[in-house]
């Protein structure tokens, strides 16, 4: 066993990027099942990001550029799930899941000329000094743009859900959308934004994944962590700080893991391997031990004649 | 009443006939436990099938599901296959061993093979390539080549397959590198580029330069480009086009003669359950180009090296050969049986860590 061997530095750094797709995914989604709607499509809306962010950013020899255009593909895969549910009044469940497959298969489609290419690297910030202070310099001041753009969106989300109207009318239209409708409010269109909104972020965390950590294309490379982002939401019991510290702690519960295991720690590599689930998953249990309650009105149909 | 003899007749007519044209066709399924894209291990199988295709042609009709679960999701879709009339399934992943041999058990007339296990009956073959002998040239090169003394492995699951190519690798590393070091990471997983180059990355961190993977993505090889001075070796496939650095190599899986050789033993009614484990020599385990990357001498040694174990004339695992825990294994010029190879457990003497049970 050589502890020694694990640089602090790195690994913190690492997990920072390690969950950042998370991040976006989950916040994406909390968003949207706030609204009500519970959208299983997050790891297809991922995935369209990716290939898009990915064919963009190489077309135009501009990351930034590939990221938006991931924020446009989600949200434009998420459309077709607006459509199916909201005006076809189709089941939600079968919807997003039908909508992962679709996105799976979509982006193997789209991504074929893809394969083997190196994409143009996104350039970390430069925060002069800032990047110079001991221990916290390294760690905190060495990302990309998008990878604060992430924590600046759970921020940003937490405060609009908090304390603007606008966060109240969405909350309410999850709570109870026939007493939302009675004042007034359009429903379907706010959950239609609701979930742009929602494969919009799923579409920029699949393209931090193929641009950023990995960085390269390679079909179904999302490999589930969609389905992580959704479980994550519900264990956070819908609280975007908590979302964002579930995403750290899988995170860097994962990075911890192999580091051990690069390190020859004598645990037993079944328990390291499994460790980021349990781990995560208690945590957020014991958290939402305040008995917050899912969104009433989650993935309820709603028909203005009801 | 006519009219509707008619039609009957017709339409039996029309069932007879797409019925006798499907008879004709021999049909061959493949369950795949990545994507065909993964530029890798189901890559390479994927060929395997297309060649199937072109060398019968409408003879064939080859049918695939991707991305299959080991474990009790595959029986669905072989079951599924079986039903939808397959006269041959090919299951390319270590986890579906249970599986083919359950499904075979419910279909008699179907014959099964099993890529990379070692459990057979009437109706189920199995086929491997002997990965290892690839795996002692990437040890040679890897050792020869190491700065820091530190060579990173990727595994996928501690099962022997893998095993082998951890220790094959070691011994011939060690042998042209004293000092030379392995630090392992199990993945538990077959296709998942994140983490594959999360693994490569944190390896990199901890001071390998070199980093051997056995994983299907070929994320580690991304990783390892983004990190600079590091080397890599194609796994399954050549993954070329992250040569001529930090891919400088490969272990490329040639399934092709192997799948067209069994699927016309179904349509000859030649068939029969066997085992079949090929490498270097016969040509199903290939060598991809080793790239200037790789010092002149280093890479005329790795090819001496491979014309040895094609020819027969030398085998990786010949002792003198200590297990971990010091015991002899093979004694000196002794060379391993395919028995203990097929079910190997343990690492050589000199690796560190201990194997995940």
């Amino acid at each position: 066993m050589d502890l020694s061997a694990i640089n602090p530095l790195l690994f913190v750094a690492g997990f920072l990027v390690a969950a950042t797709p998370l991040i976006f995914a989950a916040i994406g989604e909390l968003v949207v099942e706030k609204s009500g709607v519970l959208n299983l499509g997050v790891e297809g809306m991922m995935i369209t990001g990716a290939i898009c962010g990915f064919a963009t950013a190489v077309e135009t020899g501009s990351p930034l550029l590939g990221f938006a255009a991931a924020a446009v593909g989600g949200a434009v895969l998420s459309l077709l799930f607006a459509f199916l549910t909201q005006v076809a009044l189709a089941n939600q469940v079968a919807s997003g899941l039908s909508l992962t497959l679709f996105g799976l298969g979509l982006s193997a489609l789209i991504g074929q000329s893809y394969v083997g290419i190196k994409p143009p690297r996104l350039g970390d910030i430069d925060f002069g000094p800032l990047a110079d202070i001991p221990v916290i310099g390294p760690i905190l001041f060495t990302h990309d743009i998008i990878l604060y753009l992430g924590i600046a969106l759970v921020a940003g989300v937490w405060a609009v859900l908090k304390f603007t109207r606008a966060g109240l009318i969405l909350r309410a239209v999850g709570e109870s959308h026939d007493a939302a409708h009675a004042l007034g409010y359009k429903v379907k269109r706010i959950r239609t934004a609701a979930i742009l909104f929602g494969g919009a972020c799923a579409g920029l965390g699949g393209a931090y994944i193929s641009l950023i950590r990995v960085p390269q294309w390679t079909e179904g490379m999302t490999a589930g962590i969609g389905w992580i982002a959704l479980a994550l939401v519900v264990f956070a019991s819908w609280k975007p700080w908590r979302a964002l510290l579930g995403a750290y702690l899988f995170g860097g519960i994962t990075q911890l893991q192999l580091n051990l295991q690069g390190a020859g720690v004598a645990i037993p590599v079944e328990y390291l391997a499994m460790s980021p689930y349990i781990i995560t998953i208690i945590v957020l249990v014991v958290l939402s031990a305040d008995k917050s309650a899912a969104p009433a009105s989650l993935g309820r149909t709603f028909h203005a004649s009801n | 009443m006519k009219l509707s003899t008619l039609m009957t007749s017709a339409a039996l007519a029309l069932g007879l006939a797409s019925g006798a044209v499907a008879q004709d066709k021999t049909k061959v399924g493949f369950v795949f436990v990545g994507p065909v894209g993964d530029g890798g291990w189901t890559y390479e199988h994927n060929q395997g099938r297309l060649a199937v295709e072109e060398e019968f042609g409408d003879k064939v009709e080859t049918v695939f599901v991707e991305s299959v679960a080991e474990g009790p999701d595959s029986e669905r879709v072989m079951t599924q296959m079986a039903l939808d009339g397959a006269d041959l399934i090919f299951t390319t992943s270590f986890g579906y061993m249970d599986p083919t041999i359950n499904v075979a058990k419910k279909f008699p007339d179907v014959k099964f093979e099993h890529a990379t296990g070692y459990k057979r009956a009437d109706n189920v073959s199995t086929y491997s390539a002997r990965f290892y002998e690839g795996r002692a040239i990437q040890g040679h090169i890897a050792g020869s080549m190491t700065e820091s003394n530190i060579i990173g492995y990727i595994g996928s699951f501690p099962i022997p397959e893998v095993i082998r190519g951890i220790n094959s690798a070691y011994i011939h590393a060690k042998k042209v590198n004293p000092d030379v070091q392995f630090k392992i990471v199990w993945a538990y997983t077959w296709f998942d580029p994140a983490k594959e180059a999360d693994a490569a990355k944190v390896l990199i961190e901890q001071g390998a330069d070199v980093v051997l993977q056995h994983t299907d993505s070929t994320a580690p090889q991304a990783a390892a480009q983004e990190a600079g001075n590091v080397i890599t070796f194609g796994q399954a496939s050549d993954m070329a086009q992250y040569g001529p650095k930090p891919r400088v190599s490969s272990i490329i899986d040639d399934w092709a003669p192997y799948y067209i050789d069994r699927v016309k033993a179904v349509m000859d009614g030649t068939w029969e359950s066997k085992d079949t484990w090929d490498g270097i020599g016969p040509g199903m385990v290939g060598i991809g180009e080793i790239s200037d990357a790789v010092p002149a001498d280093v890479k005329a040694e790795a090819l001496e090296l491979k014309d040895k174990i094609a020819s027969g004339d030398y085998h990786p695992f010949t002792g003198p050969i200590n297990k971990q825990d010091g015991s002899a294994w093979l004694a000196e010029g002794e060379t391993a049986d395919d028995g203990t190879l097929a079910g190997m457990n343990f690492y050589v003497e000199g690796i560190e860590g201990t194997i995940p049970q």
